[in-house]
């Protein structure tokens, strides 16, 4: 097969591995990997469900309404969709929002980034690094004395509190209701924490629950409910009134204290518990640098956290934007979302057709029209695929480009872009990172760089919080307490036909919404999400995707337990809840993994 | 390992929250959101009871189950029966039958929920599950097929009776529906607006429904 234009040797003549479905991941998604007689992968298929055409839904209702229906599709990014289809609206139409709905959408979409990097981690991710059946042999007190070292300033560490942790684990584990922690491969030597490290992180897996139930509490004072906030074109839904007591619904004095005290609580958890346990678990892990693919090649950004409302430009935005292609990290291009060369959507290995081969439509133009074919040397019947033929279509995921570049994108991608433009806090926080892990630069380009960009990541959101919390504060004091912009609501004030693109960085990269609005209805909507870059096929050049890009060159220690190949997919966050999966009769979803 | 939480002297549940699941864009997956819909406008409740859409949500709704002692969820489940067959299952039952879906658009899917509440303590005391089983759920953008809408008030009913029976005062009129879906995808508005066929194509994906399954 050869190598990709975007630097890859493949090699399809080992031993074919299926991973069908891959769990602890937001939808159904499915991966097929080569690997020779070491054990090494030397060629990955990545292929998803995602049926992603959100126009069968949208078209012909009111744009007004698109954010509500876009928070449905997914039962994790709701928010970030849904501040991605204002935005789009009101670009579509010039609508202008006030400073304080800027700051209060900027408190609740970086509130979701710290929310997402968490639960993400403790719950979906560590367990590619942590054995919670392991953490049951451990000695508390040497637990104890490892909190200590790990992170001093932790007030949650004494023998007593691990022992108590335990004998929770283990009548949990005894019951039979082993729930979470089920198809694990827990005696598989790539774990590699002792006892103690183990006990430790599965603490903290707990200590995390509790607290995502207090971030979550921001959207509920913000959006006036929970999980489905209520978002509005032209600003916030929430009136201010600082001199109100418990009026419903408006944001008074009790109400933004306690947003400033979850504030403080995430900063003080990113601080004491994520960061350490990501530089403790690390430490164990070092020589597991696996899983770079285009991280250090080829990674975009939208950029997101607008200091000032209504300006997308580079400069005023916290989370960067830019892309780099081919390694070059000393040049970092502008990216335009309307611009049609620059973001194109491909399908010559999707199941769709544009009616002629290697062509690719910016996402105004985008049509899904489903075309359903194997190819010729795939394996097993239309609806029960043994085997896919990576040289036809083989995915439900369509193939963006960047100026025809496969690209990363999530929170490794935004630091790596942050760092080669030099970004003050984003190089300090890497370049400490390094620093203490005593680690080269190279090392981010990999499978726990991804989990490191992350954790920084979660720790800068709650700093930039903390700004967006003073700057309301400060603001309203001003006398302001303006949170939206009702001047074009009336759709008698829009034009006859308008186009808008709205732009996030969603917890799991680059999220961006097309919309085109005619007669005062949506004539279409299309969404590229960040699973899409990051899962999409192969293109006609025949460069492979981030995902696949990623399982490259990886040692598996038992093919016929992919935790190396579920490390790294996890450390996307992958997201294809647009999508569905299947469930056994029994209820329990095991990764159905078949070597052939 | 489920927590008391707080009785009255004669060992009613204090709080209880209703729950409808699942996501509405997908047909029959909405019947436990449009159950708790149609519940909110036809019925009034105290204050010790509330109505909530949880839609996909995972762990987000760990807040909601924590501050219950006892929880009513409707949910569309495939049980392999025929198409509107309500299934009614309680307590320790009931994780099990959550787990039981074919298809489920969230990872950490109710089951896992309802595991992390037990790990954390704070998993309501009682439970009861209100299934029926949905006859289309494939269909994008779709609503729910009438066989499965025919069953909300059957389903409604059998939670009015459970609250009866938990010592709750039930008055017909309108319960706070604060926790509910906003206007726009509420089952009227949702299905009315919904774009005809030969506006936008509806063909699913076949694909990782086997046959058999």
């Amino acid at each position: 097969m050869g190598a990709t234009p975007n630097g890859f040797n493949l090699d399809s003549t080992g031993k074919r591995i299926v991973v069908d479905p891959v769990t602890r991941i937001e939808g159904h998604m499915r991966c097929e990997v080569n690997v020779d007689e070491q054990g090494i992968i030397r060629n990955a298929v990545s292929t998803g469900t995602m049926w992603r055409g959100l126009e069968v839904i949208l078209k012909g209702r009111d744009p007004r309404d698109a954010w509500a229906f876009t928070e449905r599709i997914c039962g994790v990014c709701t928010g970030t969709h849904a501040l991605t289809s204002v935005r789009a609206v009101e670009d579509a139409l010039g609508i202008t929002i006030p400073n304080n709905a800027n700051s209060i959408r900027n408190i609740m979409q970086l509130n979701l980034e710290i929310h997402d990097h968490v639960v993400h981690f403790y719950h979906l991710h560590a367990l590619d690094w942590v054995n919670p059946i392991n953490a049951l042999k451990a000695d508390p007190k040497a637990t104890s004395e490892l909190q200590q070292i790990v992170s001093p300033s932790h007030p949650m560490s004494s023998p007593g509190y691990f022992r108590d942790v335990q004998n929770r684990l283990k009548a949990f584990v005894e019951s039979g209701q082993l729930g979470l922690f089920k198809n694990g491969y827990w005696d598989n030597p790539a774990y590699l924490l002792p006892p103690e490290a183990d006990l430790m992180a599965t603490t903290h897996y707990l200590e995390a629950l509790d607290l995502q139930k207090e971030i979550v509490k921001i959207h509920t004072i913000f959006g006036g409910k929970n999980p489905h906030p209520n978002w509005l074109v032209g600003g916030v839904p929430c009136p201010i009134n600082v001199d109100g007591t418990g009026s419903v619904g408006a944001i008074n004095m009790e109400r933004l204290n306690m947003v400033s005290s979850i504030i403080d609580k995430c900063m003080e958890f990113n601080k004491n518990v994520y960061i350490p346990d990501v530089v403790a678990i690390g430490g164990f892990y070092k020589n597991w640098l696996y899983g770079g693919g285009l991280s250090g090649k080829s990674v975009m950004a939208y950029g997101d956290i607008p200091e000032n409302p209504n300006d997308f430009s580079a400069e005023n935005l916290y989370l960067p934007r830019g892309a780099i292609i081919n390694g070059n990290l000393n040049e970092v291009h502008d990216v335009d979302q309307r611009d049609p060369e620059q973001v194109q959507e491909f399908v010559d290995h999707s199941w769709y057709t544009y009616g002629e081969p290697g062509k690719g439509l910016h996402p105004w133009d985008g049509v899904t029209e489903p075309k359903y074919e194997l190819g010729p040397n795939a394996k097993g019947t239309r609806t029960n695929i043994i085997e896919l033929d990576e040289a036809a279509k083989y995915s439900w995921i369509k193939a963006p480009r960047w100026k025809g570049h496969a690209m990363e994108v999530g929170p490794l991608a935004r630091y790596v872009v942050g760092y080669a433009k030099g970004h003050e806090d984003i190089k300090n926080q890497v370049d400490g990172l390094l620093r203490t892990m005593n680690l080269p630069l190279t090392a981010l380009f990999s499978t726990l760089g991804r989990t490191a960009a992350r954790a920084l990541e979660s720790e800068y959101c709650g700093r930039l919080q903390k700004h967006f919390f003073d700057k309301l504060v400060q603001t309203i004091k001003n006398g302001d307490s303006t949170t939206a912009n009702v001047e074009k609501w009336d759709p008698k004030t829009w034009p006859k036909e308008a186009k808008g693109v709205g732009a996030t960085e969603a917890p799991r990269g680059a999220l961006g919404h097309w919309i085109k609005i005619k007669d005062g209805r949506i004539e279409n909507y299309q969404c590229v999400v960040p699973t899409t870059w990051n899962g999409s096929p192969r293109d006609v050049a025949g460069n492979i995707g981030a995902f696949e890009a990623s399982l490259m060159d990886t040692k598996m220690e038992r093919p016929e337990e992919p935790v190396e190949i579920l490390r790294t997919l996890h450390s996307f966050d992958p997201c294809l809840a647009c999508s569905t999966h299947v469930m056994s009769p029994d209820g329990h979803e095991m990764a159905n993994v078949k070597v052939r | 390992m489920d927590h008391q939480n707080v009785m009255s002297p004669d060992g009613q549940p204090q709080s209880i929250l209703i729950l409808g699941i699942g996501n509405v864009l997908w047909a029959d997956e909405g019947f436990g959101v449009r159950c708790v819909e149609r519940l909110a406008e036809r019925f009034s409740f105290p204050p010790t009871v509330r109505v909530l859409d949880g839609g996909t949500q995972g762990l987000y709704l760990l807040p909601f189950l924590e501050e219950a002692d006892a929880l009513i969820v409707f949910d569309a489940v495939d049980y392999g029966l025929t198409p509107g067959t309500m299934k009614i299952v309680e307590g320790d039952e009931v994780p099990a039958f959550m787990g039981a879906k074919k298809m489920s658009l969230h990872q950490t899917g109710f089951q896992d929920v309802i595991a992390t509440a037990r790990l954390m303590g704070y998993c309501p005391g009682r439970l009861l599950l209100i299934g029926c089983q949905p006859k289309e759920l494939e269909d994008f953008g779709g609503g729910l097929r009438a066989v499965t809408a025919a069953q909300i008030d059957p389903a409604i009913a059998v939670a009015l009776d459970q609250l009866s029976r938990w010592g709750v005062a039930v008055e017909t009129g309108r319960a706070d529906d604060s926790l509910l879906a906003d206007p726009a995808i509420r089952r009227d508005a949702y299905e009315a607006g919904r774009p005809s066929e030969d506006q936008a194509c509806r063909t699913g994906d076949k694909r990782f429904f086997p046959e058999q399954a």
